[in-house]
């Protein structure tokens, strides 16, 4: 698959979602809804469960499955709302020594007007800083789209995964090849420049991981939460001072 | 001077402010012109013809309409500051992905600008108080941050983080750079846990947000201070205008994501005019090194 097949395999219909890996991975997932200061942003879930038998907190960018569900999750566009909800979630985990996981999928932060007037930059800015020095292991995973900011925002973790045909880029292939060469049918060549692919992000240091797809099948989510199980067992291991002092180097480094 | 040089140097097509393109090359071309450089200007809201002194001596403010020009990092620096010691002033980067004509881009406008990116860093003192300080600016691909920017503005937390310093930082930037893809975008991130170290150690970190603040930059370094000070006027936001106009189909109303704006909904401490930002700067600056228990 050449870079722009993978960015429309990113973003394939039918491609599980934030909700079906929680469905196939967390036991006893409780949902914990709302900001506490403005709304429920449902383009972001986030709540408490188990994987393989451990405690977690989970929050995921939720794009929905079929139309109605799609507008109801805003198409995994959140608002400041949800960045909001979901450092509310982390600082809870951290508070009870659970680890985070974050499941990205997003393709950007939503632009609108009632998102710049709630402050769409000062909440993604909270939640970067407030997840980078989070005192307990947080691990993200892209699975499908990772778009920019809106991705970032929930992606400031000790580890960053990916799935083989999910991408993570600094804008949208379209939104470079209409910025920089005014020419919106240059796509695939923005997406080859983007350097945005699983393997491209794991040469560049940008995720630690890519993990098979194997369709989706059960087989993948079972080796994925017995991944995450594993890796969680290891951070937990590790003080949390040091936590942030690792945290600090892996994005030091760029 | 002939009239087809005078119209050349006053009808210039304005550039839009969020394109990032340098606006170097459209400000002053001199050799074009046949005007002496510096010697009158136009002002690029009202169009009137000023004098580039009355235009300096103003700090930069249009004195028929009240527009803002936008500063260099290093007039921004000169104007606000008592006195200034440049660091890390080596920091170059280079074209990290291979992007198709950045590595020229760079070239082009480090010859245009002499800086190396966009971003200016260093030691100085505000109203007698010893700070760090950074400072981006316009002309450098309107002061996108890609790795170097990123490194310096970390390095500038940093340093101040180590020597026990406040940070002023004069902010302006369209965003990512997108030439650099995902290193871009993960300089939000290092800056951000620069401003978290800086901050744990109990200092000060004062953001000045000048036109235009928007994208990835404002997503991070921008709005994590302890104090927002905005520049009257200035645009802030995270998608530019033009995105969000394209994204919901309608216009926006007047005065959207304007300084004023932003503090109405409670999200900028102050607006500040340009000719009193130093004596705000040093008064705060000022007020957080008075140990309220002495």
């Amino acid at each position: 698959m050449n870079a722009y097949e993978i960015v429309l395999k990113s973003r394939e219909k039918g491609r599980p979602t934030a909700a079906k890996y929680i469905e196939k991975m967390v036991e006893g997932f409780i949902e914990l809804h709302g900001d506490r200061r403005f709304s429920d942003d449902a383009a972001i879930i986030g709540g408490v469960g188990y994987i393989v038998g451990k405690p977690v907190t989970v929050i995921g960018i939720e794009k929905g499955e079929d139309t109605n569900s799609k507008i109801e999750h805003n198409f995994g566009c959140a608002h400041p709302e949800g960045y909001r909800k979901a450092v509310r979630l982390m600082k809870e985990a951290e508070k009870f020594h659970r680890p985070v996981l974050c499941l990205v999928d997003t393709s950007g932060a939503y632009c609108g007007i009632g998102a710049e007037e709630r402050g769409q930059s000062e909440a993604i800015a909270t939640a970067i800083l407030d997840m980078i020095r989070l005192k307990t292991p947080t691990l993200s995973v892209i699975i499908g789209e990772g778009g920019s900011g809106g991705a970032l925002g929930l992606s400031a973790a000790d580890e960053v995964w990916i799935t083989e045909t999910s991408t993570y880029s600094v804008i949208s292939p379209e939104g470079c090849a209409s910025i920089l060469w005014k020419d919106s049918g240059k796509v695939a060549q923005a997406s080859e420049c983007l350097k945005l692919t699983a393997q491209d992000l794991l040469e560049l240091k940008a995720v630690e991981r890519v993990v098979e797809e194997q369709g989706f099948s059960d087989a993948f989510f079972e080796g994925l939460k017995e991944s995450i199980a594993a890796f969680f067992e290891g951070q937990k291991a590790i003080p949390a001072d040091t936590l942030v002092e690792k945290r600090y180097a892996r994005f030091r480094k760029f | 001077m002939n009239f087809e040089d005078l119209k050349k140097f006053f009808f210039k097509k304005p550039k839009n402010a969020l394109e990032g393109t340098d606006e170097s090359s459209s400000a002053q071309k001199p050799a074009e012109a046949a005007i002496p450089d510096k010697l009158a200007e136009k002002c690029e809201k009202c169009g009137k013809i000023i004098l580039s002194d009355e235009m300096r001596d103003n700090f930069g403010v249009c004195p028929k309409c009240g527009h803002y020009k936008k500063l260099s990092a290093r007039d921004r620096i000169a104007m606000c500051t008592d006195s200034f010691e440049e660091l890390f002033q080596d920091e170059s980067g280079k074209n990290i992905l291979d992007f198709p004509g950045y590595a020229e881009k760079l070239e082009d406008l480090r010859a245009k600008t002499g800086e190396q990116d966009g971003a200016v860093c260093g030691a100085a003192v505000i109203g007698g108080v010893k700070c760090a300080v950074f400072s981006m600016d316009y002309r450098f691909m309107m002061g996108s941050m890609g790795h170097t920017v990123g490194e310096k503005i970390t390095k500038a937390f940093e340093y101040a983080t180590e020597n026990g310093l406040p940070v002023v930082g004069f902010v302006l930037s369209g965003g990512a750079r997108m030439q650099e893809g995902i290193v871009s975008l993960m300089q939000m991130a290092k800056t951000s846990a620069a401003v978290a170290k800086h901050s744990e150690a109990g200092l000060l970190y004062i953001s000045v947000l000048t036109d235009p603040t928007t994208g990835g930059v404002s997503a991070s370094f921008a709005f994590e201070s302890d104090i927002i000070m905005a520049e009257r006027g200035a645009l802030i936001g995270f998608a530019g205008p033009r995105v969000i106009e394209q994204t919901i189909r309608q216009k926006l109303p007047e005065g959207f994501q304007r300084a004023e704006f932003l503090q109405k909904k409670g999200f900028v401490d102050l607006i500040v005019e340009r000719k009193e930002m130093k004596e705000k700067l040093a008064a705060l600056l000022k007020i957080h090194c008075t140990e309220a228990d002495a």
